[in-house]
């Protein structure tokens, strides 16, 4: 599996870590209640199609990539800097 | 008082020269890592104003022996040679890596080959030219390569993994050298 790094390009899985769902970027407020907070430290989708998942450029330019990826085909349809993805949600 | 000795990363490891690629260590001067605070513009006209050294686009370095800025990964730059000039704190995170990263050249017609066994990757001269950079793997060692010369390359990996480098160097320059 290769993996369409905005800044590096194509490079291959063995340089990147894989963290989970994109769930981070949509961290609930400090209030936001128990049933927000258990909903974003434990409750997951489990789709079989397209998911959206943070993969850490570890081995390369260090950045956080939002990959859009189908869990049935592997098929990555996006990648783009979660900054970028971050700051076009806020 | 003690007399403590400086020793640099690859003392008594290197040089090595095996079949067509020779591996020597770099004295790279001061090593400082840039990361802008806010404006990259702005520091890349107070590199160019300081050092005569332009902000390095992503996979890209500037510079020639002496006085590098090499990409470093996102929003980094790797100064290599000169002291930064103080007036570069006004727009960067400026941090000292001179003792933190060990700098080996490999050169030779068999360069190539040899890291095409470590980095996963294309090095070849179609795509991976002069000025060049390239955060990535060597082997299972976190590294950055750039290419300095026609048939030359510039390798920083972690100062600890030093001699595990030289090790790894070495295995695959007897590899591709026993190929004839």
């Amino acid at each position: 599996m290769r993996i369409d790094c905005p800044l590096c390009g194509s490079r291959d899985m063995r340089e990147f870590y894989y963290q989970g769902a994109a769930v981070a970027l949509a961290r609930p407020a400090p209030d936001a209640g128990e049933a927000a907070w258990d909903d974003y430290v434990h409750l997951r989708d489990n789709p079989a199609g397209q998911t959206r998942e943070l993969w850490h450029h570890e081995a390369g330019c260090s950045a956080w990539l939002v990959v859009t990826r189908d869990t049935v085909s592997h098929e990555i349809s996006k990648v783009a800097l979660a900054a970028d993805v971050k700051e076009a949600g806020a | 008082m003690v007399e403590l000795t400086a020793k640099t990363p690859c003392d008594g490891l290197l040089p090595l020269s095996i079949g067509e690629a020779q591996l020597t260590e770099v004295a790279a001067g001061v090593l400082t890592s840039l990361t802008p605070l806010g404006d990259a513009a702005a520091l890349g006209a107070a590199l160019e104003k300081a050092h005569g050294l332009g902000w390095p686009a992503p996979l890209r370095a500037r510079g020639k022996e002496g006085a590098r800025c090499i990409w470093f990964g996102r929003d980094t730059a790797l100064l290599m040679g000169p002291a930064p000039d103080p007036a570069l704190g006004r727009h960067a995170a400026v941090v000292d890596q001179s003792d933190a990263w060990a700098v080996v050249q490999l050169k030779g017609p068999g360069a190539v080959a040899v890291l095409a066994r470590l980095v996963p990757v294309d090095l070849r001269d179609g795509t991976f030219k002069r000025g060049h950079t390239s955060r990535t793997q060597l082997y299972h060692m976190s590294a950055s390569i750039t290419k300095t010369g026609a048939d030359s390359f510039m390798i920083l990996v972690f100062r600890s993994m030093a001699a595990t480098l030289v090790h790894d160097m070495k295995t695959a320059m007897e590899a591709v050298a026993a190929r004839g």
